[in-house]
């Protein structure tokens, strides 16, 4: 397997022999890739990267379903190699705060089905004895939790993948070689491989191997201290390396990990050091590893004095000292999450970076899958490397971003919780306007996005009796949140509203063989008459989603597909990837050329007439279709749909005249009362009233559209990804059907209103976790209140036997339980069910 | 008894020591900063003499303000104080640097019954500055110890020679130049490094002295081997590969 010479050809090179580069090399044998190198620049077992100083343990439970369900299958790889040790693992809180932090782990852990249980700090200290738990105020033990050894397991797979596999140690990759936009060979100083395939799994160096392809991986190298404390002699009574669970103490940002006689102490509490990879020393320079530099003591004093106090049982045990201290070097991204995919603008380039040793085998699988075959078991989108393309990848936006994220490795992340730092960076149009509105900008892919605005806030007081009942005196539940959004909604509902910039990705499909290339990419049928819209599911080969979206027709040969702007940048590469060698189809991205402004409501139509060129009748102008327009003076395009359930268009326009149309639109609507609203109303109540499925939450890999009730288009004759299971799925029955249910009773132990904001375990009367009989757990995909229904809406998937209208079950939040009614089961609005609004 | 132990901060390098461009000293970016290993056991030598004879150890140090941080190591790791010769950023040379420490060493209040020095620094190994401050202060002087034992006003010193050993008695104070082995340096326990940091250095300004010196051309790095160690097989089918090695490289 390990060979001198370096092979002049191969399938597949993968840069990087750290976990996650042998765990690509072995999926990708194990699914019959029979010609791949491995390579790295340093010698093995130990390359030098973070593999190497990890302190290997792994706790499942994690607020994101992919990353538990990633560390849960890398945990059994690791315990299949024998590399694993189940030795638990407790998370400890210091402050209410983090009490209450916990008991949402503890329900994240159910929703994602872990082992997870609160404990009092004297169950914390029958774990660990040498605790001192007058510090601590609770427990969250993870039962499943180990610890693991990834350069023995790097080496077995290496092992089993022999036959398919040669490696090559020691040998520096000084180039990528990329013809007419594919990747073509890697250049190493030990000779040059062409390869169909290349995967970059370089960890902090991956950055620099891509640029050598002109593209970028954003993460920064940064600090991570840790330190190994022994021989303490509480330890020596025990066998094996590890006999006591993992501690983490959340709040100073620490982990206490016993390994042998010794403690590791590990920390995140410190001020983030951000390192640029150009300073990192090389293998031959390391006195222990170019990831392992000196610690910044002064950094990690905090940090001693922690974690003495903790456990001064162990820790303070005179004859222990500090064995091994380093500043390891580990990846950090700007929003946390692994970079993982095909790097667009090079074919056949990919990236598998940013990657722990945690969910390190699951993903090497996952991605092997995707390679392979084009989708993963794990559903992997908000891991997508894509997700920061062509607005989060310069070295100051990852920096400050990776600086700020630091903080909440260990932190209590709000689910809504924004970004601070580079912002604005993506500013629409109406930017400017929506600011002197005093606007609360939420981000996404980028974009500032209204969420509400404080202008509108006395819609809070027009509406005071219809919002009874459902304002937020909890404050982690109105956290991010404002009761002017239902406000907006009403009003809405009742006058006009505007909506925009969505920070749409917006693509243009032109070309001779555009019309055949667009049905297969979609469900839905494409073949339609210029000026149609069709909205559709876009799937994966195994009937799960990858987007859904809408595609118009402009021309015979022109289509517009408009997308979710926090997906841009993946479903981009996914159309791109599947543009044919010898097909006609060229993509154009018009996200940042074009501005989108909605305007809904039962007066949407007087508004637009007053300054549209155009007759816009509902008969001139039916639902579903797409027209130019001219309003005031600016050309625009505009559909008539509505993600909100109103009559109105999406209108859009070019960018640089984009503030015009805004103008001209509000001073139409004046004599209506018409009113800027928010992407609350947009992309939470108005869709949840309308049982309007969101990509990421109900719509993704693990779901087909029969089950997220979206199979209106039925089986079209034409070929299209994913066609073979989505007949089979709408032949059979159902495992799970995405219902929307509402909260009966709101009222806490404590007397106080709560509201769910989704990722909730749906519990059975018993109280039991309902799981579908594939497995999947039924969680709440989307949360959000719906001020016209006067309830507070949830949307789940339900196995069949709990998928009945008026049928009672519970939701757990913060470790109490709710009770909940299903309203829907399947697509049909609770609001408008018929749609006259739309059609009106 | 009281015990001085004499260190310099000197960079932590790998296989490969990075030269700034001008080929005068070491590129120290993105290294750390360490003492002798001869260094750390004179340090422990002295806290071990003291734990068994009563007194303190003194951890002194020449060289820039961030040398103090070798110093909180040393107090770390049970030296009771630390004195820093502030001496700015350039090199000293031992002449200059011999004198400074004698001079210190003759100023401070507390009079040393061992001065224990390492036997050659990491960096510039002059293996000059011990002897030059026994000089100095015309004081017994001893070097490349292996083993000491203090009794009452004298110690016998111990060192390895080839085919055996030579063993010598002086009388305090004298200069001790240890070697790597005399001892197994402790890891400093966490809450002496809290400590240590607390404590307050002795701070003191040097004069330089510089005797007949020299110039420094360049440094140059020595050639590293590129090549990296290779698994040639395993058992008997391995033979062949390695003969083909031997051959290689002309040995065969």
């Amino acid at each position: 397997m390990s060979s001198r010479e370096l092979p002049s050809s191969a399938g597949t090179v993968i840069i990087g022999a750290g976990i996650v580069g042998n765990s690509l090399a072995y999926h990708l044998a194990r699914m019959g890739r029979d010609d791949i190198v491995l390579m790295d620049k340093g010698p093995l077992p130990d390359p030098g990267g973070s593999t190497g100083h990890a302190s290997n343990f792994l706790m499942p439970v994690e607020h994101s379903k992919e990353m538990t369900h990633l560390t849960r299958r890398s945990i059994e790889q690791y315990d299949e190699m024998d590399m694993f040790t189940n030795s638990g693992g407790i998370e400890v809180a210091r402050t209410e705060e983090r009490v209450e932090e916990l008991k949402r782990r503890v329900q994240s852990a159910k929703a994602w089905g872990e082992a997870g249980e609160l404990l009092t700090p004297e169950e914390v200290e029958e774990h660990v004895p040498y605790i001192n738990t007058d510090l601590i105020k609770a427990g969250f033990y993870s039962e499943g939790a180990g610890t693991c050894d990834p350069l023995r397991a790097g080496e077995i797979m290496r092992e089993r993948a022999e036959d398919s596999l040669t490696v090559s140690p020691n040998t520096e990759v000084l180039d990528l070689h990329v013809e007419d936009g594919s990747i073509a060979a890697v250049e190493t100083d030990r000779g040059t491989v062409e390869a169909d395939e290349v995967a970059i799994a370089a960890g902090l160096w991956s950055p620099k191997i891509a640029a050598m392809a002109g593209v970028d991986i954003p993460l920064t190298p940064a600090v991570h201290q840790l330190i190994s404390v022994g021989p303490i002699s509480f330890f020596e009574q025990f066998e094996g390396e590890i006999n006591h669970p993992v501690v983490r103490d959340m709040d100073t940002q620490m982990y206490e990990r016993p390994s042998g006689n010794d403690m590791e102490v590990g920390s995140y509490q410190h001020r983030p050091i951000l390192w640029d990879v150009d300073e990192i020393m090389s293998i031959d320079e390391a006195p222990l590893s170019p990831t392992q530099p000196p610690l910044t003591e002064d950094a990690f004093q905090k940090s001693m004095e922690d974690s003495l106090e903790l456990m001064p049982e162990v820790l303070d045990d005179p004859d222990a000292g500090i064995r091994y201290e380093i500043d390891g070097l580990l990846s950090v991204t700007p929003d946390g999450a692994p970079l993982l995919g095909p790097l667009q603008d090079v074919e056949g380039l990919w990236s598998v970076s940013a990657v722990w040793i945690k969910e390190a085998p699951a993903i090497g699988e996952a991605v092997a899958q995707w390679m392979t075959r084009g989708w993963s078991d794990i559903d992997l989108h908000a891991s997508n490397v894509n997700r920061f393309y062509e607005y989060g990848t310069s070295r100051k936006f990852v920096k400050n971003r990776a600086h700020e994220g630091y903080q909440k490795i260990y932190g209590i992340v709000h689910p809504s919780e924004q970004w601070q730092s580079s912002r604005p960076l993506r500013t629409s149009a109406f930017y400017n306007r929506q600011d002197e509105l005093d606007a609360r900008f939420f981000e996404a892919g980028g974009w500032e996005r209204p969420q509400w605005f404080w202008s509108n806030e006395d819609l809070v007081r027009t509406y005071n009796e219809e919002l009874e009942g459902l304002l937020r005196a909890n404050e982690w539940d109105s956290r991010w949140w404002s009761p002017i959004i239902l406000g907006e909604h009403l009003h809405m509902r009742d006058h006009v509203a505007m909506i925009g910039d969505m920070g749409f990705g917006i693509f243009d499909f032109v070309g001779s063989d555009v019309a055949d290339y667009m049905e297969r990419m979609v469900v839905g049928r494409t073949d339609v008459d210029v000026g149609k819209t069709v909205y559709t599911p876009v799937l994966a080969d195994n009937g799960g989603f990858v987007s859904d979206l809408t595609v118009a027709r402009l021309g015979p040969e022109h289509y517009r597909v408009v997308t979710g702007g926090a997906v841009a940048g993946s479903d981009r590469a996914w159309f791109e990837g599947r543009i044919g060698d010898d097909e006609e189809v060229t993509l154009v991205d018009r996200s940042e050329s074009l501005c989108t402004l909605g305007v809904w409501g039962p007066d949407a139509r007087e508004v637009l007439q007053e300054v549209a060129e155009e007759d816009m009748s509902h008969e001139a102008f039916p639902p579903y279709t797409a027209q130019e327009i001219t309003v005031g003076g600016v050309d625009a395009w505009a559909m008539r749909l509505s993600y909100v359930g109103e009559l109105g268009w999406e209108i859009y326009a070019p960018m640089g005249q984009g503030q015009r149309l805004w103008d001209v639109v509000a001073e139409a609507g004046e004599e209506y009362d018409i009113r800027p609203v928010g992407m609350g109303v947009y992309g939470t109540t108005g869709r949840m009233e309308k049982g309007y499925r969101l990509f990421g939450h109900e719509l993704e890999l693990e779901y087909t559209p029969a089950e997220a009730g979206l199979t209106f288009h039925g089986v079209k004759d034409a070929d299209f990804n994913g066609k073979e299971a989505y007949a089979r799925a709408i032949e059979e029955d159902n495992a799970a059907t995405l219902c929307t249910l509402s909260v009966d009773d709101h009222v806490s132990s404590e007397g106080e209103r709560r509201f769910m904001l989704g990722n909730e375990p749906i519990l059975d009367g018993e109280g039991e976790v309902i799981v579908d009989e594939e497995g999947r757990r039924s969680y709440v995909t989307s949360a959000g209140t719906g001020p016209t229904v006067g309830k507070h809406l949830l949307m789940a998937y339900l196995p069949p036997e709990h998928a009945e209208e008026g049928h009672s079950l519970q939701v757990e939040y913060m470790g109490e339980h709710y009770p909940v009614t299903v309203e829907v089961v399947g697509s049909r609005p609770l609001f408008d069910p018929k749609n006259e609004r739309i059609r009106s | 008894m009281e015990a001085l132990a004499c260190i310099k901060r000197v960079p932590d390098t790998g296989a490969k020591i990075p030269l700034t461009d001008d080929q005068q000293s070491i590129d120290t970016t993105t290294l750390g900063f360490t003492v002798s290993p001869h260094e750390e056991c004179a340090v422990e030598e002295a806290v071990q003499q003291v734990e068994t004879h009563g007194g303190s150890t003194t951890a002194l140090t020449l060289g820039p303000e961030e040398a103090s941080e070798q110093l909180y190591t040393a107090i770390a790791r049970g030296a009771d104080e630390g004195v820093l010769l502030e001496a700015g950023d350039e090199e000293w040379r031992p002449t200059a640097t011999a004198r400074a420490i004698a001079d210190a060493i003759e100023e401070l209040e507390r009079k040393f019954d061992l001065l224990l020095f390492g036997n050659e620094s990491a960096d510039t190994e002059n293996y000059q500055v011990g002897p030059r401050v026994a000089n100095e202060l015309d004081v017994p002087c001893v070097t490349g110890i292996k083993d000491l034992e203090v009794t009452d006003g004298s110690a016998v010193a111990k060192r390895e020679v080839t085919g055996g050993s030579e063993v010598y008695e002086v009388p305090l104070p004298a200069v001790v130049a240890v070697k790597e082995g005399i001892n197994s340096p402790r890891y400093p326990s966490m809450r002496s490094r809290m400590r240590a940091k607390r404590q307050e250095l002795t701070r003191m300004d040097p004069e330089r002295v510089d005797g007949p010196t020299f110039e420094r051309i360049r440094l140059e790095a020595p050639e590293t081997d590129e090549g990296a160690a290779e698994v040639l097989g395993e058992g008997p089918e391995a033979a062949p590969a390695v003969v083909d090695v031997l051959e290689d490289i002309g040995v065969l």
